[in-house]
């Protein structure tokens, strides 16, 4: 090790049985380190909060350490859904159909008061909250939530990630979850 | 010839007589006249074509909702300018909201096709002639015309706000 790499950062490895020349851990924690610290965002930024988002992801905040260095603007790659500002009733099926078109795992964000709840726009034009579309992992309050609470609302995210069991999507009670949103 | 309100409102009623335009004023300097359904189509073409007054571009046009006048419940507002000679004016036209028709501009200004579609989204107002009378804003599948003030401003399927925390 030069003495340039003593700014790198190691994930910290899981529980497990260490030995001369091997190292076992089970098969789930690993895989979980391994999604943790690599949630590709897919950024559904309408409003303030995308702007929040953007000062997130730039220099000072630099989503980047948490692994997240990779913005998708494509459903494909995407492990966590990030809805940010005011989702109109006619915006919603967009949402929902963003959120099929993600392969599993999948994780949703919503941040601020709009995608959570509706926020101050309590209108009939206005979808109060996006759990009424899709589910919700993590819920990032504020209007609009500092740069510091939406890499919280990651950080709650990675632990989710760690520390799901690979059966999970697999479950009786994720499978009625998703039934309950009509989502196949 | 400098365009004042009072020959251009002069050149009106010569126009089309003094039982077609009433109530001119001049709130914000800004001359304001009522007409009816039978006048409005032509008077707008009229001033548009007209050499000498040139009143060709419509800045907008919307509805508006006055439920406590009786049989003159739906008023829809046309604001229209003179860009070669920068001087605006609002003509405005009653109507009651049992028989909500009124005559397209569509021929006239292709601006119109999207302001009437709203007008229509928003306060149900039907525009005789439109080529594509279509909700533009709201929910394709929207029941009510929601400017229209008989209906709530706020969602109706929230249930955590209790009314007693607001003041009601």
């Amino acid at each position: 090790m030069s003495d340039s790499n003593k700014d790198i950062k190691m994930a910290e490895a899981p529980e497990g049985y260490t030995g001369a020349g091997f190292f076992a851990t089970s098969f789930e924690k690993v895989i979980g380190l391994a999604r943790a610290n690599s949630l590709w965002p897919l950024p559904f930024a309408t409003s303030c909060c995308g702007i929040e988002f953007m000062a997130t992801m730039g220099a000072h905040y630099d989503i980047s350490r948490f692994g997240s260095e990779r913005p998708s603007f494509s459903p494909r790659q995407a492990d966590i859904l990030l809805v940010m500002g005011t989702i109109a009733k006619k915006m919603g099926p967009v949402v929902k159909q963003v959120y099929e078109q993600m392969s599993e795992p999948r994780w949703v964000v919503a941040v601020g008061a709009c995608a959570t709840s509706g926020g101050i726009f309590d209108t009939y034009s206005v979808l109060q909250g996006i759990d009424r579309v899709v589910p919700v992992d993590v819920y990032v309050p504020g209007c609009p939530p500092r740069p510091e609470q939406i890499l919280d609302g990651l950080m709650r995210v990675q632990d989710l990630a760690k520390n799901e069991s690979l059966r999970r999507r697999n479950s009786p009670e994720y499978q009625a979850l998703l039934e309950s949103y009509n989502i196949k | 010839m400098e365009l004042t309100n009072e020959n251009v409102l002069g050149k009106i009623i010569e126009q089309f007589g003094e039982e077609n335009i009433t109530d001119a004023m001049n709130p914000d300097g800004i001359m304001t006249f009522q007409t009816n359904r039978q006048t409005i189509h032509e008077l707008i073409k009229y001033l548009r074509d007209d050499k000498e007054l040139q009143i060709s571009f419509l800045t907008t046009m919307c509805g508006v909702h006055y439920p406590e006048q009786k049989d003159k419940e739906l008023c829809m507002m046309y604001q229209l300018h003179s860009l070669r000679h920068n001087y605006r004016l609002r003509i405005k036209v009653y109507f009651p909201i049992s028989d909500p028709v009124m005559p397209t501009l569509t021929d006239l200004y292709a601006a119109a096709n999207w302001m009437e579609r709203e007008a229509y989204d928003f306060y149900g107002i039907v525009f005789a002639g439109h080529p594509n009378l279509i909700r533009i804003l709201n929910v394709e599948d929207m029941e009510y015309h929601p400017m229209l003030k008989q209906y709530p401003l706020e969602d109706q399927t929230r249930e955590d706000k209790v009314n007693t925390f607001f003041g009601r």
